[in-house]
Order: structure tokens, then C-alpha cells, then sequence
């Protein structure tokens, strides 16, 4: 099949709607390249820790609760934990009832705000969930595995 | 391959051909909904950490996918409309708009009834999600400028051009969760390392996939049909089948 039109004119309209394509992509281009900091949902924890992310509003940050973080209130419903993304640690603060899939090791998004004392008190946590799917045998197998270098590490 | 090509771009002709292959195709969607329903909500394991609710991306992610794809067949369609003048370009891709849309409501109406239980919320404004939203009104604005103006060629041109400045949204849909942080998680299946999901999972998954693509055949078949009819009623052609009684 010819892909390039024999016609004049139909080789100049080709040559327009390539031209269209080219200027609606490159202008939304430049719109989400200005956007970029805003079409982010969240923040990581070394941007927070490294005050990238605003002071004084509300703003996400996301990321892993880290392991043995998790500390529940008895009285009430507050619950507090810490994110990470592995190379630094941001302490939440969250009252609440949170979502199913929160766990440790799980990948969270919390917002609200940072206090003077640098501790995110959220007004919301959802759980971000990863795109691997597997039967729970796998899914065990995978966590048998890490404890075993885990503690061969040690 | 070319002859073909230009065979398919005279409605009498296609009118015919569809109207074969239409139970055929509507047969192979009734068997492979029936496999990938039997295979996905029966057979597939349950996950390891979403448990049974994970199932819902039987009819999310083809869904999803559809969206995406119809709106690119009625891009190509526009493209094929504005340079060749070819009416049946512009019949299919007003008759995807519908069925386009409809895949596109239910990917966000499946992806809401998940997030609920599984993130903590039914809605976010994450690029994914807010990018999904856009093509669902880019759709209903196809539809729209279609009816909204009488002429049949203005319409055409006008659609076509909108499809075409809409289909830079399809790139960005497909890779907002890799450009940003989103609450929506990566790809499981359509990126460059091997799925991310258990054999037994995804099987059912492309069956489901498949089961779409066959049902948008058929219904879009159906729809055309119907708009070549109407938009060649005073075709001699279409008088003699109207004389037959069919």
C-alpha cells in the first residue's frame, strides 16, 4: 500500500496534518514540561527531607511505610509510621482508619502538611499499589526469600 | 493489498462484506468472553494481596486498552478521511465514537469501584486518571461537533481534525504513570520487561482483551452498516435492497 500520496494535493494535505501532529505535540509538550512540578501527584521523602516541597500547604508524598515504623495509639485512632524511598525517612503522622492495602513495606501517598518539627501530619493515606500480580504461594515464596538474604546478610 | 483497500472504500461493497462477517465475529466474541469470564473469575488464582478484588481488571484493563485503541483507529481514520476524501473513513470513525466512549466510562467507572477498597479513595487527580477523564471528553466532543453541525463534509473535516489534535492525549495516557508519580500503578503487561503477572492471571486476561476487540468489530460493523445505509438512501443500490424487503 502506498503510504505517500500520488496527488499533489493530497501529499500537501499529508504534509498538514503532519505538521498539525507535530505543533499540538510539541505545544502540550512545553505545557507539561512547564506543568512538570505540578503534574507530579506526590513528593518523595528526600525532596521533603531536602525542602523542595512547599512549606506551610497541603501538599502528597509518597513512598514505602518503612518496616517496624508502624506505631498505633491505644486510645485512639492515631497511627504513626514512617515513608521512605530507602534513602531517607519522613515521619507521618495520621488519626484516622486507614486503607486495606496498608501495610508495612507497602507503598503508601499521604497528604497534608509538614509541622515545625518536620513531621507530616496527614489528613488522608492511600495505599498505592505496585503492578505485580501472583497467587499468595508466590507471593510468600518471594517474602521467605528475602528474609533468607536478610538474614544471611546479617 | 491496495485494490482491497480501495475495494473497502465503497460503502455498497462494504455493506456486503460486513453484513457476512458480522455473526462471525459476533459468535468468536460470545466464546472468548465465555473462556476469559471462566478462565479469569474461576480458574485464576486469587493475588497475594488484593485477594479477590484484583478480578475487576477483567473487564478494567481491556476496557482501558479499548479506549485507547479506538481513539487511535478513529485518529488514522481521520487522517485516511482528510487525504483520500474517502466517505467510509469518516463512517467508521463516527461510528467508534460511541462505542469508544462507552469503554472509556466503564475503565474509569471499574478503576473507581477498585481504588475505593484498594487505594482509600473512589477519585484522585493523578495524571493517569485526570488523562483518562480527557479522553472520555474528547470523545464526547467528537460526538458532539458530529451532530452539531448539519453538513455532512464540514462535520466530517471538522471531527477528523479534533480526533487528530485529541490523539496526542493517547502517548500521554499510556505513559503518565511512568513521567510522573501517580497513584495509579505501572504497567503490568504492556512494557518492555515480561508481564508482571502470574501466567494463570494474564491468560484470561488477553482472552478478555481479545473478547473486546471481536465485540467492537461487530458492534462497530453494525453501526456502519446502518450510517452507510442512511447516508446512501438515495443510492440506486440501496432503493433495490429496500425493494427486496431487506
Amino acid at each position: 500500500m502506498r503510504i505517500i500520496p500520488k496527488h499533489a494535493h493530497r501529499r500537501k494535505r499529508l504534509g498538514l496534518i503532519l505538521l498539525l501532529l507535530a505543533g499540538v505535540g510539541t505545544s502540550v509538550g512545553f505545557v507539561t514540561m512547564a506543568l512538570n512540578e505540578n503534574m507530579n501527584h506526590f513528593y518523595s521523602p528526600t525532596e521533603v527531607v531536602d525542602g523542595k516541597a512547599p512549606k506551610n500547604h497541603t501538599f502528597r508524598i509518597g513512598g514505602m511505610v518503612r518496616t517496624g515504623t508502624v506505631k498505633r495509639s491505644n486510645s485512639s485512632l492515631d497511627v504513626n509510621f514512617e515513608v521512605t524511598d530507602t534513602a531517607k525517612n519522613v515521619q507521618v503522622l495520621y488519626t484516622g482508619i486507614l486503607p486495606d492495602l496498608f501495610r508495612e513495606g507497602q507503598g503508601v501517598v499521604a497528604q497534608g502538611k509538614l509541622n515545625d518539627d518536620g513531621i507530616f501530619v496527614a489528613s488522608q493515606v492511600l495505599a498505592k499499589h505496585d503492578e505485580t500480580y501472583m497467587p499468595p504461594e508466590a507471593g510468600q515464596a518471594i517474602k521467605d526469600a528475602q528474609k533468607l538474604k536478610a538474614s544471611l546478610k546479617e | 493489498m491496495w485494490l482491497w483497500f480501495h475495494k473497502l472504500g465503497s460503502p455498497k461493497y462494504f455493506y456486503t462484506l460486513a453484513g457476512k462477517l458480522i455473526p462471525w465475529f459476533g459468535w468468536i466474541t460470545l466464546l472468548l468472553v465465555l473462556a476469559g469470564l471462566y478462565g479469569g473469575l474461576i480458574l485464576a488464582p486469587t493475588d497475594y494481596q488484593q485477594g479477590e478484588s484484583y478480578r475487576i481488571i477483567y473487564i478494567h484493563v481491556p476496557a482501558a486498552w479499548m479506549s485507547l485503541f479506538i481513539y487511535i483507529v478513529m485518529a488514522i481514520c481521520g487522517a485516511i478521511g482528510l487525504i483520500w476524501k474517502m466517505k467510509m473513513a469518516d463512517i467508521i470513525a463516527s461510528s467508534s465514537a460511541p462505542i469508544g466512549a462507552a469503554f472509556t466510562f466503564l475503565a474509569l467507572v471499574t478503576g473507581s469501584l477498585w481504588g475505593k477498597p484498594m487505594w482509600g479513595t473512589w477519585w484522585t487527580w493523578d495524571a493517569r486518571l485526570t488523562s483518562e477523564l480527557i479522553l472520555l471528553f474528547l470523545y464526547l466532543g467528537f460526538m458532539g461537533l458530529q451532530s452539531a453541525i448539519v453538513d455532512r463534509r464540514t462535520a466530517a473535516n471538522a471531527c477528523a481534525v479534533l480526533a487528530l489534535v485529541g490523539v496526542v492525549n493517547i502517548p500521554i495516557i499510556h505513559y503518565s504513570v511512568e513521567w510522573w508519580n501517580t497513584l495509579h500503578q505501572g504497567s503490568t503487561v504492556m512494557r518492555m520487561d515480561k508481564p508482571a503477572m502470574d501466567t494463570r492471571m494474564l491468560i484470561p486476561l488477553l482472552l478478555m482483551w481479545l473478547s473486546s476487540q471481536f465485540y467492537y468489530g461487530t458492534v462497530l460493523m453494525m453501526r456502519a452498516r446502518n450510517e452507510v445505509l442512511d447516508r446512501e438512501r438515495d443510492t440506486g443500490w440501496v432503493k433495490e435492497l429496500a425493494m427486496e424487503g431487506k
